[in-house]
């Protein structure tokens, strides 16, 4: 993502998020990405006022939390930690969520297969 | 079922309230009231596929439910067996579907009244082939017969493409 030039220091939300999902998760790694600027133009926000710079995330984690748990269930349970954020102005929050199991072997079709390309280009 | 919803519903208020300023996004982990939780609870098993959304189909007003849409587009869900409630329009329903669902955000999907997800697991599902199969286990599209000789054919049908 393109986006570690843009912002300098993570704000507050950031840092919660991060935190609470770190000691929730025990995470084998945690990214958090703060994707508001990609929003301001949304209706949503510009009623807002644009004051609020974190409002959009995503998170990318890789926890052996989630064994055996469907995707919802994930989903569920970070939701639930950030239940409180939800509360006071995260208006989105886009997930991730992989085992070390899954990561590895994502990350071994990833070299494996050679990119694609539409058979209609 | 809801009985276990109700109860955790519960505890996100506990939790949310007594530490957070007052916040209009309050709202949205009020108690639900019994009307509309029953009018919820006939909106999603209205459809075989209810997308609760920001904006129409034509002009989704968040790329999150656009993308919902488009998955769905893709799977060619028929628009009869599909209905859409745009959120935007209506506040109540708006905070409603996140506490009915006990989920945070929209877009929400429905399948024959089953929560299936947000736009994060839509897609999942879509890469993973897991929704074409939801899709066509829920009757909701018809199921695609492999035959062998279509299985064969494939590869020669790459190589003309490249």
């Amino acid at each position: 993502m393109n986006t570690e030039t843009r912002s300098s220091s993570p704000g507050p939300l950031e840092q919660a998020i991060h935190a609470k999902l770190t000691t929730l998760l025990q995470p084998t790694s945690i990214k958090v990405t703060n994707d508001s600027w990609q929003h301001r133009h949304h209706a949503a926000m510009r009623e807002a006022g644009n004051s609020n710079k974190e409002t959009h995330f995503s998170v990318d984690v890789v926890s052996n939390a989630f064994e055996k748990k469907s995707t919802l269930q994930r989903h569920r349970m970070i939701h639930s930690a950030l239940s409180e954020e939800f509360a006071t102005g995260l208006h989105a929050l886009s997930l991730k969520t992989k085992t070390e199991a899954e990561a590895m072997a994502a990350a071994a079709t990833a070299t494996a297969t050679p990119p694609t390309t539409c058979p209609n280009a | 079922m809801f009985r276990t919803s109700l109860f955790s519903s519960v505890r996100v208020l506990s939790r949310a309230a007594p530490s957070s300023l007052v916040s209009s996004r309050l709202t949205a982990y009020r108690f639900l009231s019994t009307e509309t939780r029953s009018k919820l609870e006939q909106a999603v098993k209205a459809n075989p596929v209810v997308l609760f959304m920001k904006g129409t189909p034509a002009e989704p007003q968040c790329g999150f439910s656009r993308a919902v849409v488009q998955i769905l587009d893709m799977h060619g869900v028929p628009s009869e067996k599909m209905q859409t409630y745009n959120v935007l329009a209506d506040p109540e329903l708006r905070s409603g579907i996140k506490e009915f669902s006990e989920w945070p955000t929209v877009p929400q999907v429905y399948v024959n009244g089953e929560f299936v997800g947000g736009c994060d697991i839509l897609i999942g599902m879509h890469q993973s082939g897991e929704l074409e199969t939801l899709l066509e286990n829920n009757g909701v599209i018809p199921k695609i017969e492999v035959s062998p000789e279509a299985e064969q054919s494939s590869p020669v049908n790459d190589k003309v493409a490249a």
